[in-house]
């Protein structure tokens, strides 16, 4: 079945529906680690990454649709209004579905590079809404975006490794 | 047999772009909806289930951690606690000796005027399970909720003040709001000269502010404010903040008053839930109002 896959994406082929949902809880369980004070601050959004990640990797597999349930979760878990998270999580979606090919062209580097604005849009949704809604912006939350973007390369090479072991064990 | 899927041609379904403006319209409408009215608390009850679940799991790590320090608690430390405390008590004793006196006093002297007796207040022990992880607000949540007969808009306190409200209520666990939290405020008077003021939290860790206060308005470094009950919701005479800074400058209308807040807000695993408060008589209507609720164009707003 790989050979008639471009080399490029030749592992790609072995992520089945339990290992994205996995990684997903995974990201999910450790943006509810008990973070407090300046940790919040400059905590990177892991479910936006892995989302991001699967959306540019798995663009037929993951898109808008889910984005937006893993924001409704998180909408309930932040106790924030239902939509807030979603709303943020569709548009990243869609910026990673959009951009797939192009993201996947480049190496690490640029890959972060491309990343980033992504990452910055959705906080800046989230904030926006926060803002209509309340009158005050939090002005530090934008700095999490930057350690989200710097986390890019190794969740990437993580996910692309873990995601080769599970490739060759399939094969024998 | 995965690749085939992703080399579709035909029937792939809405094109993203269609898709994003879908969910986008989707979230915009929910927002609209759960801000404006309640309909989705019930939805979101049912959603909280697995989320809590998940949530706990992810506490779990630091909550182990506590426990096993709790558990290798040394023996000195547990006597020095323990004398400590009962110092405490032996102060405490003799204190309450003294508040029991004057509380018969002013019974007695309160009844010889008419004025409604201040009751005392049944409570309920709750613990902190969780702290909001939202940068936006300052959250956390309690171990009980419906099921032990919470109700949205009781007080939470710790022994040495006011910590915060509860705004929303879920069957085991009950979200509180700090009064640090930027959208938060309380009554307060000053203990000292009873001057009346509004405290709001400004979002900060450890800071709530006097918005509203005239810049000559008798406030000093050091005063403490307690909650004056105008409002109904706290109950008078809570400790609430005491005033660290005051910064008078004759070229704004309002001085700038800092304070901190008395209670541990962001320390302690247990907190306690006032209940029972009693109910002031509703306010009566102003003209506007009765004027707005006759008028047939101005439908009438519930809150």
């Amino acid at each position: 079945m790989s050979e008639s896959a471009p080399r490029s994406q030749e592992f790609l082929s072995a992520s089945s529906g339990s290992f994205i949902v996995g990684s997903m809880l995974i990201a999910l369980l450790l943006n509810w680690l008990p973070w407090q004070g300046w940790g919040l601050a400059l905590r990177p959004d892991f479910v936006a990454l892995i989302l991001l990640y699967w959306c540019t990797h798995k663009p037929y597999r993951v898109g808008i649709g889910i984005a937006w349930m893993v924001g409704i979760l998180a909408d309930v878990a932040d106790a924030s209004l239902f939509g807030q998270h979603a709303l943020a999580y569709s548009v990243l979606a869609f910026g990673g579905v959009v951009l797939h090919r192009r993201v996947q062209m480049f190496d690490l580097r640029q890959q972060t590079l491309q990343v980033f604005p992504l990452l910055l849009l959705s906080q800046a949704i989230y904030a926006t809404v926060h803002w209509q809604l309340s009158g005050h912006m939090v002005w530090e939350y934008f700095i999490s975006s930057i350690f989200s973007a710097a986390l890019w390369a190794p969740l990437t090479i993580m996910l692309q490794s873990l995601r080769r072991l599970r490739n060759h064990s399939d094969q024998l | 047999m995965e690749h085939t899927r992703s080399f579709r041609f035909f029937n792939r379904g809405p094109s993203e772009a269609a898709r994003l403006v879908f969910f986008a319209l989707l979230s915009l409408l929910l927002l609209f909806v759960d801000a404006r009215f309640k309909y989705l608390e019930y939805a979101r009850n049912i959603l909280f289930v697995p989320v809590n679940a998940l949530q706990s799991l992810a506490t779990l790590p630091s909550k182990l951690w506590h426990e096993a320090g709790e558990y290798l608690i040394t023996q000195t430390r547990l006597v020095q606690d323990n004398e400590q405390l009962r110092l405490n008590n032996t102060e405490q004793a003799a204190q309450l000796q003294q508040l029991q006196v004057l509380q018969a006093e002013v019974g007695h002297l309160r009844s010889l005027l008419a004025i409604q007796q201040r009751a005392e207040y049944p409570m309920q022990l709750a613990e902190i399970i969780f702290v909001e992880r939202d940068i936006f607000k300052r959250k956390l949540f309690l171990n009980k909720g419906s099921s032990a007969n919470v109700l949205a808009g009781q007080i939470v306190i710790d022994e040495t003040g006011v910590v915060g409200q509860i705004t929303r209520v879920y069957p085991w666990v009950s979200e509180v709001t700090l009064i640090t939290d930027k959208d938060h405020t309380v009554p307060v008077q000053v203990l000292r000269n009873g001057l009346r003021a509004i405290a709001f939290g400004s979002g900060g860790a450890g800071e709530i502010t006097l918005r509203y206060t005239p810049v000559n308005a008798e406030i000093e470094v050091g005063d403490v404010l307690v909650t004056s009950g105008l409002d109904g919701t706290y109950p008078p005479g809570l400790p609430v903040a005491r005033v660290t800074q005051v910064e008078r400058n004759p070229a704004y209308p309002f001085a700038r008053i800092a304070c901190t807040p008395l209670a541990g807000v962001d320390k302690n695993r247990q907190l306690l839930i006032l209940t029972g408060l009693p109910k002031l008589p509703t306010r009566p209507e102003t003209e506007v109002e009765k004027v707005v609720r006759k008028s047939p164009k101005f439908p009438h707003k519930t809150p």
